[in-house]
């Protein structure tokens, strides 16, 4: 449910990079999301394959995602790890002072397009 | 209309760079509404929990001990059927509408602000958002809110804000509910306390029981002083 909310906000903000271009039609749409970021891929392209087949500007337009690594930073010693593996606790010196570091982005990177001349 | 988009010498393929995150336009209408709401003199409340946690009941309690002193709205958002609305309109008599989602977890921006149109505003200085029962997707959409609330029941347990970090981690004050039954459930309200200071040290949190209306005083007396101070300032 929640990944095709997202969904439709990727198609929004697409449909509005391909206006401003004059592009006739989009093939590839490539997604960085975060390890933690809550959001499931397989579900995503599974709503991304439902959700475009009623745009189209979108037709059969592939959905790509990059997954980017969590990464968490201590704040006591000052060192960083991975954050699915240790979660909030530091795996170096114990602490909980932690915060992410990154791994909660969900993000358009890049789209490949047909243009029109 | 396009037959053939990839064989055609005066179609160019081409990459565009994009690197925009997916809740960045979100981001931007909530900090939008909540401008126009400063301007208004309207106070929203986002309003958050799972299913059952006693919403409702609570809004009951605490509305009708501030409703004599300001004047306070209702939005309830659920995927379906308008049971809460109904309810809080025959228990408080105060405004109340149903917003329904059409499927989907959350609320954002824009739904918010759809729902606010059939608000009589003039008339409003409190609109309560109480945003679909679900302690996941609510929390990654920013609503223009002007605080975030949510109410952690005791059957939940006392582990919840570990579990939902970003939820605990969003929210500015933490209702702790049916607080009565907490010798049943082994809940361990000092431990539900840590954790909750874990992910967000400046949350408060007020144990309350909304059947017995224990607590809820205090819940009020923070949400008219709340008002006051975005009405003033």
């Amino acid at each position: 449910m929640h990944e095709l909310g997202i969904v439709f906000y990727i198609i929004k903000d697409v449909k509005e990079v391909a206006e401003e271009n004059s592009c006739s039609h989009v093939s590839k749409v490539v997604m960085s999301i975060g390890e933690v970021s809550t959001v499931i891929p397989g579900y995503l392209t599974d709503c991304w394959d439902w959700a475009v087949k009623k745009e189209p500007l979108l037709t059969g337009c592939r959905l790509e995602v990059e997954t980017i690594p969590a990464v968490t930073h201590c704040d006591a010693c000052g060192q960083e790890y991975p954050t699915v593996e240790h979660g909030k606790t530091c795996p170096h010196c114990g602490s909980g002072q932690t915060w992410l570091l990154r791994g909660n982005e969900v993000e358009i990177k890049e789209i490949e397009v047909t243009e029109t001349e | 209309m396009f037959t053939n988009h990839h064989k055609s010498d005066m179609d160019k393929v081409k990459v565009i760079e994009i690197k925009k995150s997916v809740f960045a336009e979100n981001d931007k209408d909530a900090d939008n509404l909540r401008e126009e709401l400063k301007e208004k003199g309207v106070y929203l409340l986002n309003l958050m929990s799972s299913p059952g946690s006693g919403k409702t009941t609570t809004l009951i309690q605490t509305i009708n001990r501030i409703k004599d002193k300001i004047r306070v709205a209702v939005m309830e958002a659920d995927i379906d059927s308008d049971v809460d609305a109904i309810k809080i309109k025959e228990a408080t008599g105060i405004e109340s509408i149903q917003l329904h989602t059409g499927g989907m977890c959350h609320l954002d921006a824009e739904m918010t602000r759809q729902g606010l149109d059939n608000l009589t505003l003039a008339n409003t200085d409190l609109a309560i958002l109480e945003n679909v029962g679900n302690l996941v997707c609510p929390a990654e959409f920013d609503t223009g809110s002007c605080r975030n609330a949510m109410i952690l029941s005791v059957p939940e347990g006392h582990d919840k804000p570990l579990k939902y970090p970003l939820m605990f981690s969003i929210c500015d004050i933490v209702i702790i509910n049916k607080i009565d039954v907490m010798p049943y459930f082994d809940f361990d309200l000092e431990k539900c306390k840590e954790y909750i200071h874990m992910r967000n040290p400046k949350a408060r949190v007020i144990p309350i029981c909304a059947k017995s209306g224990e607590g809820v005083d205090e819940f009020a007396q923070w949400l008219l002083d709340e008002v006051k101070n975005w009405k003033n300032n």
